[in-house]
């Protein structure tokens, strides 16, 4: 018997979406074969880590998230800036907590002058997302896409309840949407074609078909990203060729087992380690099953898949 | 799975009696043509055609077991390649790897972490499963007592690693009644490799420095009449690594390529020059298709994470794990106990009884059947709204056992309280923190007037 590589042909390719403003562009997708499968395909952009920043001081992180931060929390734009010039963020994602209804409750214009105040701090690409509350975050989303004409944002979540008002407004000011559904693969498709009907241009899409942290629904997602990736290369479903990003950190931690100290679980080992390497395995299993964003937190989980997806790279 | 849906069926009864579960003797024969089905559920197959049948229809990577008793370890038997196509079977034996050159205190020592790393969750027991016994010192003697001091010291499966045929042989004898893993043969001496693991009916594995090779060892040594073969392609990079586990797994698969229809072994602690980066590397393998997965320790901080990815990737993707509809007493409950109400998704259960159980105040925790939805999921699914939870909290009893009508509910579901309050019109309803984890805080300072 003599040994041959069985190589799948792909036919279809995701797309290329160069994302940011003029000058400062971050360019996602492009992939032509399943993650890092580089013997039968290309990854011509490799995933994309964007560092996340609260619209408020965090208040229910473990120490061992804050500790990279505490003397920046309270300041959103320093906290951001702080991303970019210590540990070199790609990309900033905003995530705007406080305007849930079922917390702070913060305003759509409060929100978009943070919004402001991040995006003049920092020159890379700024993702930006709601609380995920489907009204709040279309008022707050259109405020935030207005301060922000120019600044070539990626906003979200765009969900099937609120995919016309954030969708129009996104068209109108030129961001970049992230169409968000819940873990299945018909709706992720069917939001994008909603999405093309309205005209929001193929090119200013991107999805996120939800994540789970690692022992906590992670399974599910990981297998509708590969079922994506599979319906995109191989069934050449056009419908769902964009790049997906996942927004792992904030599942991550708040599981208990970032935030048990190893004083009360010594099996569980020592807290920070475990921690990052909770949030790094997460990214790593989405990394495996076709995420080209990754939204994390902790900077040395951070250098931990970069390296790691170096290493697949090269 | 050599055979059609229509070859299997010109084996099969033919009386369309159904005792299988499907209505034809055809239905049940593309069953196991696509693997969805075991020959067992048909009563009526003569042994003759149970064998021929058995053999054609096994998975194309076989299932082999390293060790004994409670402590074997079942690896491959793998009939996918995506994990939503069916399920992955047996997931990965984190493995621990001792060198004869380490000094008796830290052996001991690393031997003991590795036994008393046992955890509990969702109701399942996670471990790493194998002791790896690697000859560098290069005196015999002192592997042989190696090995010898593992065995006395765990019960665990084991590898043992040594280049030297002689020694290895030696040891393996010493314990072949343990069923290790014989690592490994390779392009020179698979022969005598090939003849001791056959004599003493142990798993082998088969080494070589590139996927050519390894193909063409695995191929000598199944015509030697070997079986239970485990394969390292030689790759000690990840990018290499994660290329030669799927090529493997493809070739099994699509090609019913014979040489590569085996569980693999990897070593991410050859791989990486700390713990930390060797756990990176570990996890690609665990959802990328290792089976025998080598680590230089076994700490909490990088095993636990590890054996979470392992359950995620390796659960059944069709069915959701779910526990019972009723009420739970946790602790010594009395008419003046909390109650509080959830889902029948087992992690959602087992995640919500463990923080009850640890707040130490007794308490009845109402699981309502949700399909083995979580909370979310089933609120969004139309299981867990006001009207079925009020049926089934009448229902349940619950109002018997307590004096006091206060129902608790996931701080997720704070938007179906005044639905709720509505429906149970004697009962207060009190929105509980989001996070389980605040709950034994939560518990603590509830009362019942
Ligand atoms: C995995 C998952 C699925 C899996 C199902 C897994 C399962 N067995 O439940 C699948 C893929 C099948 C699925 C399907 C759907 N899903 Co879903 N899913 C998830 C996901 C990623 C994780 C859920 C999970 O496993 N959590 C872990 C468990 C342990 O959490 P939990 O049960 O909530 O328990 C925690 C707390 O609630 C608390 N708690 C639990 N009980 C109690 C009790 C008390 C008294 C207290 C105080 C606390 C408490 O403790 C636990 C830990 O802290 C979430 C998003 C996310 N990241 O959370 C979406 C999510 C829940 N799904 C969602 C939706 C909409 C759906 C669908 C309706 C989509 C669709 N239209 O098809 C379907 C419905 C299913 C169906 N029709 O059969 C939405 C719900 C939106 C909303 N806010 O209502 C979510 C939030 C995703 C999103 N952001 O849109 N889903
Ligand atoms: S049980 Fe056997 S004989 Fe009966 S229908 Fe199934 S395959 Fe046919």
């Amino acid at each position: 018997m003599t040994f041959e590589v069985p190589k799948v042909s792909y036919t279809g390719k995701i797309r290329e979406i160069p994302l940011g403003r003029e000058g400062n562009t971050v360019i996602v997708g492009g992939e032509s074969c399943y993650p890092f499968h580089l013997f039968e395909g290309e990854m011509p952009h490799p995933p994309k880590i964007a560092m996340e920043v609260y619209d408020s001081e965090p208040e229910d992180w473990p120490d061992t998230a804050l500790e990279p931060f505490a003397d920046v929390i309270k300041d959103t734009a320093a906290w951001a800036r702080k991303c970019v010039d210590t540990y070199g963020a790609e990309m900033i994602a905003l995530q705007l907590a406080s305007t849930d209804p079922n917390d702070k409750d913060i305003s759509a214009d409060e929100a978009a002058k943070i919004t402001k105040e991040v995006s003049d701090a920092v020159d890379v690409p700024m993702i930006v997302l709601g609380c995920g509350n489907v009204e709040k975050d279309t008022d707050v989303l259109k405020a935030v896409c207005e301060v922000c004409e120019g600044r070539d944002l990626i906003i979200g979540p765009v969900v099937e309840g609120n995919y016309r008002a954030i969708g129009a407004t996104a068209i109108g000011y030129k961001h970049t949407v992230v169409a968000s559904t819940p873990i299945d693969i018909n709706l992720a498709k069917q939001l994008n074609i909603l999405l093309g009907n309205l005209n929001v241009p193929d090119e200013k899409i991107i999805i996120d078909p939800s994540t789970g942290a690692l022992g906590y629904g992670l399974e599910y997602c990981y297998s509708v990203m590969e079922r994506i990736r599979m319906a995109a290369l191989i069934q050449e479903d056009e419908r769902l060729q964009f790049p997906i990003i996942s927004n792992l950190a904030r599942e991550v931690w708040k599981t208990k087992e970032v935030k048990v100290p190893e004083s009360e679980a010594p099996l569980l080992g020592d807290m920070k380690k475990r921690g990052i390497l909770i949030e790094a395995l997460t990214a790593q299993c989405v990394l495996l099953a076709g995420a080209d964003i990754l939204v994390m937190r902790h900077p040395e989980a951070i250098s931990l898949v970069k390296e790691s997806i170096k290493d697949l790279m090269t | 799975m050599g055979l059609s849906g229509i070859e299997i069926f010109k084996k099969l009864p033919k009386t369309n009696c159904g005792k299988c579960g499907v209505p034809t003797c055809l239905a049940f024969a593309m069953k196991l043509a696509t693997g969805q089905a075991e020959l067992d559920a048909c009563p009526d197959l003569s042994e003759d055609v149970k064998e021929e049948l058995g053999e054609a229809s096994a998975p194309p990577v076989r299932s082999v077991v390293i060790g004994t008793g409670e402590r074997a370890v079942k690896l491959g038997g793998e009939t996918v390649l995506f994990r939503h196509e069916k399920r992955f079977e047996n997931p990965p034996a984190f493995t621990l790897l001792l060198s004869d050159n380490m000094d008796e205190a830290e052996i001991t020592a690393r031997l003991k972490k590795f036994n008393d790393t046992v955890y509990e969750r969702v109701g399942v027991v996670l471990r790493p499963e194998l002791v790896a016994v690697k000859a560098e010192s290069g005196d015999a003697s002192k592997f042989g007592a190696l090995v010898e001091k593992v065995c006395n010291e765990t019960d665990a499966g084991l590898v043992l690693m040594n280049e030297d045929a002689d020694a290895l042989s030696q040891a393996a004898r010493s314990c072949s009644n343990r069923k290790p893993l014989l690592y490994a043969a390779d392009k020179n001496n698979f022969e005598s490799m090939g003849n001791l693991a056959k004599e003493l009916s142990c798993p082998l594995a088969v080494k070589a420095v590139n996927l050519e090779e390894l193909s063409e060892v695995s191929e000598k040594l199944i015509a030697m009449g070997l079986k239970d073969l485990v394969l390292d392609s030689g790759a000690r990079t990840a990018k290499k690594a994660l290329e030669d586990q799927i090529i493997i797994r493809r070739a099994a698969l699509l090609k019913k390529f014979k040489p590569f229809g085996f569980p693999t072994i990897v070593f991410p602690c050859e791989m990486a020059d700390n713990l930390i980066k060797e756990t990176m590397i570990a996890c690609q393998m665990t959802a990328k298709y290792g089976s025998v997965i080598v680590m230089s320790e076994i700490e909490g901080h990088s095993v636990f994470p590890l054996l979470l990815a392992s359950m995620n990737i390796f659960t059944d993707p069709q069915r959701p794990m779910a526990v019972d509809q009723k009420i739970y007493e946790i602790g010594a409950t009395n008419e003046n106990s909390p109650v509080l109400i959830t889902g029948n998704f087992s992690l959602t259960y087992f995640i919500v009884s463990g923080e009850v159980d640890a707040s130490r105040v007794p308490s009845y925790l109402l699981i309502k059947d949700t399909e083995g939805l979580s909370v979310l999921t089933a609120w969004a699914a139309g299981k867990f709204a006001a009207d079925t939870v009020a049926t089934f909290v009448k229902k349940s009893g619950i109002e018997k056992k307590v004096k006091h009508r206060k129902l608790v509910i996931p701080g997720y579901l704070a938007t179906i309280s005044g639905e709720l309050e509505e429906e149970l019109p004697d009962w207060e309803i009190l929105i509980g923190p989001r996070e389980a984890s605040h709950l034994p805080a939560y518990l603590k300072q509830w009362s019942a007037d």
